[in-house]
């Protein structure tokens, strides 16, 4: 690869401008010392002091924290059952296309026809039941709507790329299923079973349209919080707020990336110890190490 | 060590696929009863009317389409056309400038020297895009109300009159438009360009082709992929924006998004907004077919 001219390094670095110099006009006037206009006047803890005695930002906060939480348990469970599922099922080349593009629903449809079409079903059958009246329940039920798929997709993508052979070795042991789920099948995919309910995580915490449409009363999430807040006007309680989710978010990518390395380091190992007790060879790993060189890797070699 | 095929067991056991149903049944029952039925089902309810009380009305007609179209009981106006119009103009602008800023981006990024380096890039790409879109709307907000030192620079280029606010308008709708996409279309690139193989560019290099050569013959096809990928999922959500206009637009800035969204909250006409998303799903499903067809062509041709 070689090195990069000037004028990339600019664009590189005007991007990032534009990428972080709002929100960190947000961080900075949520220490501002002023409740109107955008004049310095000196640094103040206050907003954030105001921030955590104000009943409706906390609630909003554990509103966003339960429906985030709960949402991924259930959709992380659903969705690696589905990838599993998929996974022994085959289907006629002809309707194969149809089949996925209804598993990935959620991922090509714009978030607003979503959005739609969840809140029509849950019109639909609240004719039948008063449990779907817009509120935790519908929430919940549409977040994990959409992240099924986004867990599914993680987790299938790594089920495509894992070879079959331990399982055979271990079937023909007599392994039993539930030996070879246990400490094979589920070592295996916990990287990308974790992966996937940390993006099915963030996307939940994330989401503002789908829950705009979906939530009820009782069920103000942050995001939904700031953009009625907005409406209002804004005060610095809000970019002390914002200042807060932009904190949990960076923490967040940084965590799923150490967590993403860690796991696929021990499940490796598990899975090798594996094939050891199996009598199966090591694997071997020249397809990762490839990639990891980077570009720089080809030029130089 | 791969076993000969014949140990394996047949893929087409009815019992596996049975199994493979019943595990994959819950995710199924949820994404066919909320999401692929209600989909369906918006073709029926645009053909019903609204009632009085905003409630749906099941008589068949073809008025919502008619007022698509732009006739109305005042005649015919291009309003909801112009509307649709100016999203796909909105989307194709916004993806055109993502990928003019991503090529660059993701150029720059792959030629860091160490994995570290790369990785705080990549980190820094990731984080805008899991931050809320609320939030990184209203910063821009922040930055472009009166009297910051952009808007000053502004009224002092004379582009603005002094003490006016740079938002809402069509500069700023767009600002927020690039800085939400950007890394949607950045990162599929820069995917692309760190598996590029560069002996290619070096041959090019090494017999003298142009810089222009370089780049269509040696760089974007090896890049095409990622750069569609980027194209898809940043042009179909632009296109369906409606909180950055919402919030940076004013109320006067209308895209399809705000349309729909307008039906389902004042307006209460739920066959007029499930008529809108159709149209709006028409168009998704047009550019995924244009993206596919043009991928399979420009592969064909490569090798």
């Amino acid at each position: 690869m070689p090195r990069p001219n000037f004028l990339f390094t600019c664009v590189a670095y005007f991007c990032m401008a534009l990428l972080y110099v709002p929100s960190l006009a947000v961080v900075v006037f949520s220490f501002n010392n002023s409740r109107y206009g955008l004049s310095w006047r000196g640094f103040t803890f206050s907003w954030y002091e105001k921030l955590f005695s104000n009943e409706l930002i906390l609630e909003a906060t554990r509103n966003s924290l339960i429906v985030a939480c709960i949402s991924t348990v259930v959709a992380t469970v659903l969705g690696t059952m589905l990838a599993l599922g998929l996974h022994r099922v085959t289907f006629p080349k002809s309707l194969n296309w149809l089949f996925k593009l209804f598993i990935n629903l959620p991922i090509v449809v714009p978030d607003i026809i979503m959005a739609v079409a969840l809140t029509m079903a849950f019109g639909f059958f609240r004719t039948f039941s008063s449990v779907f009246d817009m509120g935790f329940f519908t929430l919940i039920l549409s977040h994990v709507t959409f992240q099924i798929s986004f867990v599914t997709l993680v987790v299938r993508s790594r089920l495509a790329t894992m070879d079959d052979d331990i399982e055979l070795a271990a079937s023909d042991l007599n392994a039993t299923a539930y030996y070879r789920f246990r400490h094979l099948t589920l070592p295996l995919l916990a990287p990308s079973i974790i992966a996937g309910a940390m993006l099915a995580f963030t996307l939940s915490l994330d989401d503002f349209i789908i829950s705009f449409f979906t939530h009820g009363p009782d069920s103000v999430t942050l995001p939904i919080f700031i953009y009625a807040s907005l409406k209002r006007g804004i005060t610095p309680e809000i970019h002390a707020l914002s200042t807060m989710m932009l904190t949990v978010t960076v923490l967040l990518v940084i965590l799923a990336e150490r967590l993403s390395r860690l796991v696929t380091k021990k499940s490796e190992a598990k899975v090798e110890k594996e094939r050891e007790k199996l009598g199966l060879p090591p694997k071997a790993k020249e397809g990762r190490g490839a990639g990891d060189a980077g570009p720089g890797g080809v030029i130089t070699g | 060590m791969k076993f000969p095929s014949f140990l394996k067991a047949p893929r087409g056991d009815l019992k596996k696929q049975l199994v493979g149903f019943s595990i994959a049944f819950p995710a199924l029952v949820c994404l066919t009863a909320f999401l692929a039925i209600p989909c369906l089902g918006l073709v029926l309810i645009s053909f019903a009317q609204r009632g009085e009380f905003g409630e749906i009305q099941w008589v068949l007609s073809f008025e919502n389409y008619k007022r698509l179209i732009g006739f109305s009981l005042y005649g015919w106006s291009p309003d909801f056309l112009l509307i649709m119009l100016r999203s796909l103009r909105e989307a194709f602008f916004t993806t055109l400038a993502c990928i003019l800023l991503s090529y660059p981006l993701a150029f720059f990024i792959a030629g860091r020297k160490t994995a570290f380096g790369r990785l705080v890039w990549l980190i820094l790409l990731n984080v805008p895009f899991c931050t809320n879109i609320v939030i990184r709307t209203y910063a821009w907000q922040l930055i472009l109300s009166p009297n910051t030192p952009l808007a000053l620079l502004c009224s002092f280029l004379g582009i603005t009159s002094p003490g006016s606010a740079l938002y809402p308008g069509t500069a700023a709708v767009y600002l927020g438009m690039i800085t939400t996409f950007l890394p949607f279309t950045a990162l599929p690139l820069y995917a692309a360009v760190e598996r590029m193989n560069w002996h290619l560019v070096l041959a090019a290099k090494d017999l003298y082709a142009s810089r222009f050569k370089i780049f269509f013959e040696a760089i974007f096809p090896q890049t095409v992929h990622g750069l569609f990928a980027g194209i898809i999922i940043t042009f179909v959500p632009a296109m369906a924006m409606y909180v950055v206009t919402d919030i940076l637009g004013g109320a006067k800035y209308m895209l399809i998004g705000n349309l729909i969204q307008l039906q389902f909250s004042q307006s209460r006409d739920w066959p007029f907004g499930a008529t809108l998303s159709l149209a709006l799903m028409v168009l998704t499903l047009l550019s995924f077919a244009l993206f596919r067809t043009t991928r399979l062509t420009k592969d064909s041709s490569l090798y």
